[in-house]
């Protein structure tokens, strides 16, 4: 609690943990490379350097503030100071712009605009390092790191999982993984959140663009798409339209411009996953077996119990995720000769998620001896297609997806936000469809950003535990909670991203976190609100999945099959 | 894949510290002191016994000079390149070292495995410039003569 000058201007504070926090609340940018308020203060870049009124500078990230402060931000010093400092990390740096994906996004480009930097004085001396494309995710390119170490803390500190860290010292200095392996020869998940927070382009998507172009031109080809629920909410932004607001019309409209023979939306295998989680579920509990059911939906939380707690492995659902649910169906529906004409059959899967590219490769994401699902592009390379193709979103009327694949349930669309799957299970168990049931279902604890939340529900006479958690090193919490025997849940739905997929790695990442999380979250539940059929099982196509075309193969095409 | 035997070793060298983030340099130390070199595979091994991530484990060995992953041969030979042992010629002392040896800056060990040729910063010995050490032994007012001297009598010992 107290005041403190800024500029000359009387700001108070409560519980802000750092100086900069007062300065950004105050409506003043300071840049920073290194400082990302959701992880711990690093105090790298120097960027948020300010000026007390006796002259002395420090880094207001790693500053507590105090009663009485007399700050500047801008004094003519610190400009000065600010522009060597970027000037001595782009002597560092890759200077390839107009090549790079982060073009247009990066922060030191941003800064080195900004403060006028027209030439650099000083010759890059790095040694120039390979980039590593190994991963299906993302790709590093050692090259463009400027050592603000977001990647690792992110990793180490929000997903537990650690790949990262700095190696070797002084100008030698590199953020890598153990032994300098390639990503993909470490316990990566391809969440992607390192690219997520990386300022520069050492880390940015793995892209499968030029694949789909080349498809789209190909006449013998039939191009389908698949648009996750996340996507829709992130999407517009790129095109002026309000932050979260849902623009699944305008997407289906944009592929169809596009090319896309068919546009589907993910939904509605979200809803065949609650149909099979939910009996899947059941069944489990009936028999008192391979308790608690980990949900699958989560390609980097399913690789996360495999590497490390393979104990739960038979734990986790034996669902396909709906991405892989959709396209193992899509490729059997379009492999009969009456439904193709003669076409071949390419599935593109538009996720908010990088760990999805990683998914389609796995060997179980084949079907009868078939990939199911051919590319995945995230919401990022889609906005790129859009703009490459002159697609713009805010001036494009709506279309409604095709059929026989077009509806999906309010449930389904949720599944992008924390506990979304676990409130669509809740929904298809309740009785009712009321308003008033939906809105308990709702008000239940499923919802809200919380790194972990527990649930109990009553069934069938029977108390239900659930633990609903995002951000793998949450979901490791809730794994050791299980293993110590401290907690005993019957249902863990996790998604790997802190906020679910609408923070998947594969999203735009302008603007704040919390902003970015809040106005995404809030578009989904809106979006779940102007949808009539709320409940999966009462989606008007799961009937006829189950009774008609595809009734002798449900389990071929719904669930991975090692057991 | 190390011998069994490595393994042990180091689970007897672990069991000597708190099993800790803060036990790493100390164990590494330790398995350093045993083989000459920390053998990749055991830092691997000592980051899972000690709950720390393989790459803070390989971020802390790469920090330090002092740790390698390469075998080091019999005996370690460290020329002082500080500013003191710099000035008072130490460069044709390291040049004579590996013109004798038939190292060069990329290769640092015999492939007998009995001498390595490094460098370090600073031996603290200033005054004896320009120094050297072999394994824990100084070796003051080094010139290159006296370097190849000294290496002929450390292969007549074996």
């Amino acid at each position: 609690m107290g005041t403190i000058t800024i500029n000359g201007k009387k700001v108070e504070f409560t519980n802000e943990k750092n100086v900069l926090s007062i300065i950004r609340k105050a409506g003043i940018e300071v840049p920073t490379l290194c400082y990302q308020p959701e992880l711990s203060v690093f105090g790298a870049c120097r960027l948020c350097t300010v000026e007390d009124d006796r002259g002395r500078c420090f880094a207001s990230c790693s500053e507590e503030p105090r009663d009485g402060m007399v700050i500047y931000t801008h004094t003519e010093r610190l400009r000065k100071h600010r522009k060597l400092i970027i000037e001595l990390l782009l002597a560092a740096h890759c200077r390839d712009c107009t090549t790079c994906d982060k073009h247009g996004k990066c922060t030191l480009q941003k800064l080195a605009y900004q403060h006028g930097i027209n030439t650099v004085r000083f010759a890059n001396h790095r040694e120039e390092m390979p980039v590593d494309f190994s991963s299906p995710a993302v790709v590093r390119d050692p090259g463009k790191c400027i050592l603000c170490g977001n990647c690792i803390r992110v990793c180490n500190e929000i997903q537990g999982v650690g790949v990262l860290g700095f190696a070797h010292r002084g100008t030698e200095a590199m953020v890598s993984p153990a032994f300098e392996r390639k990503m993909s020869e470490t316990n990566c998940v391809a969440c992607g959140q390192c690219r997520v927070v990386c300022p520069t382009g050492a880390l940015t998507i793995h892209h499968n663009m030029s694949e789909v172009w080349h498809a789209l031109l190909d006449p013998d080809t039939r191009v389908i798409a698949q648009v996750a629920p996340a996507v829709r909410v992130a999407v517009g932004e790129a095109f002026g339209l309000p932050k979260g607001e849902n623009a699944m019309g305008k997407i289906v409209a944009g592929l169809h411009r596009m090319g896309f023979d068919e546009v589907f939306d993910t939904t509605y295998t979200a809803d065949l996953t609650i149909m099979e989680e939910s009996k899947e579920f059941l069944d489990r509990v009936g028999k008192g077996e391979k308790l608690p059911l980990l949900t699958s939906c989560c390609p980097a939380w399913v690789k996360f119990v495999e590497n490390e707690y393979p104990e739960f492995k038979k734990n986790i659902s034996t669902c396909r995720s709906p991405q892989q649910m959709f396209s193992a169906i899509l490729k059997e529906y379009y492999r009969d000769p009456a439904h193709s004409g003669g076409k071949k059959t390419f599935v593109v899967s538009i996720m908010p998620c990088t760990a999805k590219k990683m998914e389609a490769a796995r060997p179980d994401a084949y079907t009868y001896g078939e990939k199911d699902t051919d590319i995945v592009l995230t919401t990022h390379e889609l906005i790129r297609m859009f703009d490459a193709h002159g697609v713009n979103l805010e001036t494009m009327p709506s279309e409604a997806c095709d059929m026989p694949f077009g509806i999906g349930s309010g449930g389904g669309v949720i599944f992008g936000a924390t506990g979304g799957v676990t409130e669509a299970v809740l929904r298809r168990l309740a009785d009712g469809h009321d308003a008033a049931t939906l809105k308990a279902i709702a008000a239940s604890g499923v919802r809200g950003d919380q790194g972990i939340k527990e649930i109990t529900v009553p069934y069938n006479g029977m108390d239900v535990n659930i633990c609903v958690a995002s951000g793998l090193a949450n979901a490791r919490k809730v794994l050791e909670s299980v293993k110590s025997g401290e907690k005993q849940y019957h249902f863990i739905e996790v998604m790997a991203c802190p906020g679910g997929c609408v923070m998947g790695g594969g999203q735009p990442t302008d603007g704040t976190r919390v902003q970015r999380a809040k106005t995404r979250t809030r578009g989904l539940y809106a979006a779940d609100g102007e949808m009539v059929i709320k409940k999966s099982n009462e989606n008007p196509l799961m009937d006829v999945f189950y009774n008609s075309y595809f009734k002798d193969k449900v389990h071929d095409l719904l669930h991975n099959h090692q057991d | 894949m190390l011998d069994e035997s490595y393994y042990r070793k180091t689970d007897e060298i672990i069991s000597r510290y708190i099993r800790d983030a803060r036990s790493l340099i100390p164990i590494m130390q330790d398995i350093q002191a045993e083989y000459r070199y920390l053998p990749p595979e055991l830092l691997s091994y000592v980051a899972k016994q000690i709950g720390i991530t393989e790459a803070k484990a390989y971020s802390v060995a790469t920090f330090y000079e002092n740790f390698s992953f390469e075998a080091k041969g019999k005996y370690v030979i460290k020329v002082c390149d500080g500013t003191a042992c710099h000035v008072r010629h130490s460069t044709p002392v390291l040049k004579a070292l590996w013109k004798e040896l038939g190292l060069s800056p990329k290769q640092h060990t015999t492939e007998d495995m009995m001498f390595t040729v490094e460098t370090v910063s600073c031996l603290g010995a200033c005054g004896l410039a320009p120094a050297m050490m072999v394994n824990d032994q100084v070796y003051p007012a080094m010139t290159p003569e006296k370097a190849v001297a000294l290496i002929e009598e450390l292969r007549r010992k074996g």
